[in-house]
């Protein structure tokens, strides 16, 4: 059973984003970046599905340009055994993501792909369902449990209504939501073993992918800052204002 | 809640670009030691240190240790944050593989050691007594003990500590009293009391080492009488696993003004079990070995209070809008101004600022040539990074620590009455510092031991080590337009000092009281100094990187700090000869009736 894994270089999730100042997007110069926090969640199941004995086999995978590096080594000091590169400097967009990812899955044939439901920075929650469709697997978002049996996965999912549990058949794919795990902090000895563990490069061009972008951001602006209130006499008042201007109720 | 971001891109700075740490893989044992471990090792320690132990500083605090019946209870969270700790295999960091450790460089336990104290310093002590204990051990203890008791100290499944200190005796250990009497074994019987023991007891281990200072019955009278020995809490059977409780328990834990989190106990030893540790009558040596090191580690906490204390004072005078620059209004869109237009509170700021990445700069040289020392192939070289290290070792504990306590009252007064009270947790900085200034010897005790051991020491060879690089690098670089408004400057103060230390060497060997009245001075003077050159260091390399336009502002930011330095932080060194100058007669020329 193995397990691949992607994941996605963001800026660190404690930054105060910035825009730039000409607006095409933000400022990522001297900026802290780490993993996308569902993708960390993604390889922390992965791991646990291996310790338990479920996997044989966890596979970290990024495209990015070199520094994502890092944050194979993040996975594989997590438990990830080896780790895919493909390298990629321009602007990276959710269906040259998936189809990078199926050409990945064609080479190494997982019975499962574990991503986080959407990355942090550009919050589009594409990818991980643009893979189910292209490789015609099952798949199950949002996860927040995860069961394996034989041949096949349980999910429990976190929607609207409630949870709800769905049965894949494997291969399949998931993606996680915030309560599926809470990430272990790497130890010592594996931080320093993940440096011996092995990256290969994966050169998607070669392999007919085009990750060229194909959505165009015209302009990026700081959401507009909130407008002082008023106070209102009474209730009715309140009740008259919500029904008639804001037009809510 | 004091927020805390460990310094990550100044360590990197540092490593990388200042000192050149990448040379420390090429020695033998350090192979794994390469640039891009130290940042991966860094960054999850920040994070450990961030996430894990800041949430529990103010929390331990508050609530301190608690005493029952010979029990200890740490506060809340304290259990579970020292698991993650240790499981994650911490304390092993520097240890050596042998006992299962990760082998690391010193170096790079120094740079954890700070992230941990920004965090929360009453946690650190718990890890950090066990290094004491390990490296005593390690280095003096025969083979059977190292295995019997070091790799679960390793580990963090024991802890260790060190007891020296008895209710009459503290600074002079020759006095003590506890009794250690051959029973015949192999092993001893050890009886007397131990008090200011650091985790001497707690709820974080299943078993705890201590190493305790005893006479024996033939003892010779003072130091030159003392022997060190082990006594474990629970004694240990062959097979590794806990045995019989031993007599060596805890009498009742003190009420501190700090690190309260931090278990002080009293240490009653009633014939309890014990072994030696090295050779009869020889355990202030043993002893000093782990001095030496605690002494650089009680820096480091100094250190880590300093850096928490301004990135709290920073941002609270960023936050706060409060009246309007003394120009006019500098954020006219604002009700009021941030307070860190004001003159004073960058004065406050940057003095901070300046010592700090000074003192780290310090920290990073100190680590790297240990390193050096313990490792090096070369005989000549390993003597030489010696002795810089006990030269600086004095200066690195007073100085950080003086740093510390001085950071965190700066951080109190630059947020006014938000700082006295508890909400914010500055004041417990101030409260948890005020300790590193006393213990591992009193600052005052670091200024007897520059003047009085490392000064003379084979006629000023140690002063040496660092005169000569200093002088090398202001001839190297005195037509540097970089320097061109710090170095005439300073090169004069260098010049002064070193004259000033011929003085104070001269006058000190006719009347020792001479290097006594001196001492405090002359060891500020010194850190001085040595903080000057360590701006040198970095104000070149920063300049040399100006042109990198992505950490343009990191660069700038250096640089302006180095000003500052060399403008309103440096002066203080005249005032100091001057004091040196006037020697004695003012402090000793008085009575003692007259006071």
């Amino acid at each position: 059973m193995k397990i691949l894994v992607p994941v996605k270089r963001v800026i660190d999730f404690n930054v105060k984003i910035r825009v730039k100042a000409d607006n095409s997007g933000v400022e990522t110069a001297n900026v802290k970046m780490g993993m996308n926090p569902f993708d960390e969640i993604a390889v922390e199941e992965a791991v646990r599905l291996k310790e338990k004995g479920k996997a044989t086999e966890v596979i970290a995978v990024t495209i990015g340009p070199a520094q994502c590096q890092d944050l194979l080594r993040t996975a594989m000091a997590i438990g990830a055994d080896r780790s895919i590169h493909a390298l990629f400097d321009g602007e990276t967009q959710p269906l040259g993501v998936a189809k990078t990812l199926k050409a990945i899955v064609d080479q190494e044939k997982p019975d499962m792909v574990i991503l986080g439901k959407q990355a942090i920075d550009g919050d589009n929650n594409q990818v991980g369902q643009m893979l189910g469709a292209l490789l015609g697997w099952g798949q199950a978002t949002f996860a927040s449990k995860v069961e394996l049996g034989a041949g096949s996965v349980n999910v429990t999912r976190e929607v609207d209504g409630g949870l709800e549990t769905l049965q894949l058949k494997l291969p399949a794919i998931i993606t996680t939501d915030l309560r599926l795990n809470e990430p272990r902090y790497a130890t010592l000895p594996n931080i320093m073993k993940a440096k011996k563990k092995p990256i290969e490069p994966f050169d998607a061009a070669a392999k007919g992918v085009d990750l060229s972008p194909r959505i165009k951001t015209l302009r990026v602006d700081e959401p507009g800052s909130r407008k002082a209130g008023i106070k209102v006499p009474d209730v009715a008042t309140l009740v008259d204002k919500l029904k008639n201007e804001a037009k809510v109720i | 809640m004091p927020t805390y971001k460990a310094p990550l891109t100044d360590m990197q700075f540092l490593l990388n670009d200042v000192f050149d740490a990448s040379q420390l893989a090429k020695l033998p044992g350090y192979e794994e030691a390469t640039p891009d471990m130290f940042q991966s090792i860094l960054e999850e320690g920040a994070k450990l240190c961030e996430e894990v132990l800041l949430p529990i500083n103010q929390s331990g605090d508050i609530e301190g240790c608690t005493f029952k019946d010979g029990v200890v209870t740490t506060p809340k969270g304290f259990k579970e944050a020292y698991e993650t700790f240790t499981q994650g295999g911490w304390m092993g960091l520097s240890c050596s593989k042998e006992f299962g450790g990760q082998g690391l460089p010193l170096l790079l336990n120094f740079l954890l050691d700070e992230m941990v104290c920004s965090a929360n310093l009453s946690f650190g002590m718990y890890p950090g007594l066990s290094h004491g204990a390990y490296n005593a051990i390690e280095k003096h203890g025969v083979q059977e003990l190292k295995e019997k008791y070091l790799p679960k100290m390793v580990t963090g499944e024991w802890s260790g500590t060190m007891c020296l200190t008895e209710p009459h005796c503290g600074t002079d250990l020759g006095l003590i009293k506890t009794k250690a009497i051959p029973k015949g074994d192999g092993s001893y019987s050890i009886s007397g009391t131990k008090i200011f023991i650091s985790a001497g007891e707690q709820d974080l281990t299943e078993n705890i080492i201590h190493l305790v200072l005893a006479k024996l019955p033939d003892a010779p009278p003072g130091v030159r009488g003392i022997s060190l020995f082990l006594v474990p809490k629970f004694l240990v059977k062959d097979d590794g696993g806990i045995g019989a409780r031993n007599g060596a328990v805890c009498g009742s834990i003190e009420h501190k003004m700090g690190i309260k989190a931090s278990a002080t106990c009293v240490m009653n030893f009633d014939n309890a079990t014990g072994w030696l540790v090295g050779v009869p009558n020889k355990g202030m040596k043993a002893m000093f070995t782990m001095m030496n090191e605690a002494r650089l580690a009680v820096g480091l906490q100094g250190l880590g209070i300093a850096e928490v204390a301004y990135q709290n004072g920073l941002s609270y005078a960023k936050d706060r809008l409060q009246g309007r620059g003394l120009k006019g209004a500098v954020f006219p869109d604002k009700v009021a101004d941030p307070i860190i237009v004001h003159p004073d509170v960058r004065r406050m700021l940057l003095t901070m600022k300046s010592i700090t990445e000074g003192a780290r700069a310090l920290a990073v040289w100190v680590g790297m040539n240990l390193d050096i020392e313990t490792k090096h192939t070369d005989a000549t070289t390993r003597e030489e990074a010696g002795e810089l290290v006990a030269l600086l070792t004095p200066i690195t504990k007073a100085l950080m620590t003086d740093h510390g306590f001085d950071a965190a009252n700066l951080a109190v007064q630059i947020m006014g009455g938000h700082g006295y009270i508890r909400e914010y947790g500055v004041e417990q900085f101030v409260r948890d510092a005020r300790i590193t200034q006393i213990y591992e010897g009193t600052n005052g005790i670091q200024a007897l031991d520059l003047v009085g051991r490392k000064m003379p020491e084979r006629f000023g060879r140690m002063l040496r080590r660092f005169f000569w690089p200093c002088a090398e690098f202001i001839k190297e670089n005195s037509s540097n337009p970089a320097f061109a408004d710090i170095l005439p400057n300073f090169a004069k103060t260098f010049q002064r000092f070193q004259m000033i230390s011929l003085l104070m060497a001269q006058r000190s060997f006719a009347n020792p009281e001479e290097a006594g009245a001196a001492a405090t001075d002359y060891l500020r003077g010194f850190s001085l100094l040595v903080l000057g050159y360590m701006w040198l260091l970095m104000v070149k390399t920063a300049h040399g990187k100006l042109a990198d336009a992505s950490e343009k502002s990191f660069y700038e930011s250096k640089l302006k700090t180095a000003d500052f330095y060399f403008a309103k932080v440096l002066p203080e060194i005249n005032a100091r000869m001057m004091n040196i100058q006037a020697g004695s007669k003012p402090v000793m020329g008085m009575s003692a009736d007259l006071f």
